[in-house]
């Protein structure tokens, strides 16, 4: 348990860390941001949003900055992270919470799928060391070194067309309404099948690799020497006593991972203009709509320490040392 | 933002179960230099990072057209003019392409550069210092690593206006170094208790000789690993970044694939406008990967691909090597570097079964 606080600990210093962060991000910029962005709107910004702008880049003059920071934190207690202009005069917050399901869905399901399937190639490449297995290596190296976006593009080239079965761009069917009903659901999963396979081909080597050298160290333990004396079957050996203590690393890197992982499907969104964050990002980078880039980023920061913390509760599980109480 | 394939945080050399008897070699005691060039995948790594290098220098020099120059062949595919065809404007791919090799380079191993030296000093201070001292520099380190940084990069560099390659690379380097001093410090622990660098500390020697001249060495193939390692990631994200827009100013493979993608490429079938320059960035970084694969080996023989795992016994009897056990052929590499036993496969393995 008193592990399990110590993590909870560490993440809310982190979450503190990020909204710091991004509070002093704005402040950087050199010069007079805000009107630069009047004169880009043209009028279009309403004194509201100039006056919640001087405040998002620290130029409020009639207040210290420890003042400022008070406030920024007050305003995402309060759930409020500003007005975006792209979308104006929609929040941010709203502007994220219409895109968060496609990612949370898209890069969650597809990261599990991806760490299963590598984690299980892996265990099989670690303990037949020297059968074809040792083949995927230089494939999946390969593999591992292209962009994701850029495999998305080939991708797009190769399999998607006005005739494909796979759609090229968006989410679902433009003359659909999304809704929990037969004709969006089908529509919205085929249209997350090719941005899915193409974040899978490019993660799932690192989950080979990394499972696989574990399992290549942990197979010359003295545990595994004594299990196969005892004459167990030699499935038992490599699944119950090899891959269950070779799986920990992996586990705790799980963790590690996402951040990089994250970062990768973001792209893979843009290319198919797949309606999650990471195309709310580009459209957001190109209009500089800062407020809405800050609001991804801390829900993508956000979004990564659940996913940890969710990593750290199955690591617990599979570890009985960390249970024990000390 | 692929995921860091090193393992050499979770294969500790010299401990435990990764020991290794020293087997004395009477007659054998000139050390072998560049062992580690003789891995077939470190070599090959090698030579291509080497002409990408090259590229990187002479690529302006060399390149046949401006890469921003317009011409009237818009959109052509490739020919002997245009040998990787032309863009919108009717800028020469190949051009833009030899031109972009410079700055990828460039922020790639300058990033490489900042990140180390960080992780360096991080990781091993928290490994070597322990206590209070650690404790900060751990938290430190993991809150880096945790915050995703392709999306911290992105805010970054499109709140700065106009950045120059040394600064993207600045910016990559400091959100880069966590992993690496993680691993590093994970390393310096397990050195810390070790008998020589006791003795050292015995006879008084200061902690930046203990650091620089008993644990560095030590720590080398681990530090290049990491190095080689962030260079596949600041290339990739430098690319990244190009490709969002964010960063516009000269060529590199990420502007190409920028332009490529906003000027409907893939609507009109002009493969050749994006297909080079992944081609590039997917080669640069296999490189990179099979570098570390040679460090990786070097430093734990075990990982290396078994190779041949059937043996003929001199009964006529087909054995199949276990997995732990290192089956050892006499080939010039083992000769040379003997770092496992040979096993005897006459019948005192005692895991070793038979083949049905």
């Amino acid at each position: 348990m008193r592990y399990f606080l110590q993590r909870i600990a560490f993440y809310l210093f982190t979450a503190w860390a990020a909204v710091t962060l991004n509070f002093f991000i704005p402040r950087l910029v050199p010069g007079d941001p805000v009107q630069a962005l009047i004169s880009k709107y043209q009028g279009q910004l309403s004194t509201k949003s100039i006056q919640s702008l001087y405040v998002l880049f620290g130029l409020d003059k009639h207040q210290s900055l420890w003042q400022q920071y008070i406030d920024y934190w007050k305003q995402i207690f309060h759930g409020d992270l500003g007005l975006s202009f792209t979308f104006f005069p929609a929040p941010v917050s709203q502007v994220i919470g219409q895109a968060l399901p496609w990612t949370v869905l898209l890069v969650g399901i597809t990261t599990i799928i991806s760490f299963t399937l590598g984690t299980g190639l892996g265990v099989l490449a670690g303990w037949r060391r020297g059968s074809w297995a040792d083949g995927l290596l230089p494939v999946t190296t390969f593999f591992s070194s292209i962009p994701y976006f850029w495999l998305g593009i080939i991708a797009i080239y190769l399999l998607a067309g006005p005739d494909s079965f796979f759609p090229s761009s968006g989410g679902f069917d433009s003359e659909l309404v999304p809704a929990w009903d037969q004709y969006f659901i089908p529509s919205a999963i085929q249209h997350s099948l090719l941005p899915a396979l193409t974040i899978l081909v490019s993660s799932v080597s690192g989950w080979i690799l990394g499972m696989r050298n574990m399992m290549v160290t942990v197979s010359s333990e003295d545990y595994i020497t004594v299990a196969h004396a005892k004459g167990l079957p030699e499935r038992r050996v490599a699944l119950s006593y090899a891959a269950r203590n070779a799986l920990l690393p992996s586990v705790s890197g799980f963790a590690l991972a996402l951040g990089f992982i994250v970062g990768g499907t973001l792209l893979v969104e843009i290319v198919f203009s797949y309606p999650g964050l990471g195309f709310t990002l580009l459209q957001a980078v190109g209009a500089k709509d800062y407020p809405l880039m800050q609001g991804i980023f801390l829900i993508i920061t956000i979004a990564v320490l659940v996913a940890n913390l969710l990593a750290d509760v199955a690591y617990l599980l599979l570890d009985p040392r960390t249970r024990k109480e000390g | 933002m692929s995921i860091p394939t090193s393992s050499i945080e979770q294969v500790i050399p010299g401990q435990g179960s990764m020991a290794q008897p020293e087997v004395a070699r009477p007659g054998r005691a000139r050390r072998q230099r560049f062992r580690f060039l003789r891995s077939a995948k470190a070599t090959t790594g090698l030579v291509i990072l080497g002409i990408y290098v090259l590229l990187a220098i002479i690529g302006p020099w060399i390149a046949p057209y401006d890469p921003s120059a317009r011409s009237n062949d818009l959109v052509q595919g490739p020919s002997a003019d245009h040998w990787l065809g032309t863009t919108h404007l009717g800028q020469d791919v190949f051009s833009q392409l030899l031109v972009g090799t410079r700055s990828v380079i460039y922020v790639g191993f300058l990033a490489a550069i900042i990140a180390t030296t960080l992780s360096v000093l991080v990781g091993i201070a928290a490994g070597y210092i322990g206590g209070k001292t650690d404790d900060t520099l751990s938290v430190f380190t993991n809150v880096v690593l945790v915050i995703p940084a392709v999306p911290l990069m992105i805010i970054i560099t499109s709140t700065l206006n106009n950045v120059s390659d040394t600064l993207i690379a600045v910016i990559i380097g400091l959100t880069a170094w966590s992993w690496n001093a993680r691993v590093l410090r994970a390393q310096t622990l397990s050195l810390r208790r070790r008998d020589f660098v006791e003795a050292s500390r015995a006879s008084g020697e200061s902690t930046w000789r203990i650091i620089g001249f008993e644990l560095m060495p030590n720590l080398t193939a681990v530090i290049a690993s990491g190095f080689v390692g962030t260079v596949i990631f600041a290339v990739l994200s430098e690319i990244t970044l190009a490709f969002i827009g964010v960063v516009n100013n000269g060529w590199n493979w990420g502007t190409i694939l920028f332009w490529a993608q906003g000027q409907q490429a893939l609507g009109q079938d002009a493969w050749w406008w994006f297909v080079p320059a992944g081609l590039a960035i997917a080669l640069l970084g296999t490189s990179l990967s099979l570098i570390n694969f040679g460090i990786d080996e070097f430093v734990s023989p075990r990982l290396r691909s078994a190779g041949k795992t059937k043996v003929k016994t001199a009964q006529g009897r087909t054995i199949r090597m276990r997995i732990g056990f290192t089956p050892v052929l006499e080939s010039p590499m083992v000769q040379a570097t003997r770092m496992v036993p040979t096993i005897n496969t006459d019948g005192a393995t005692p895991v070793a079964r038979e083949a049905k």
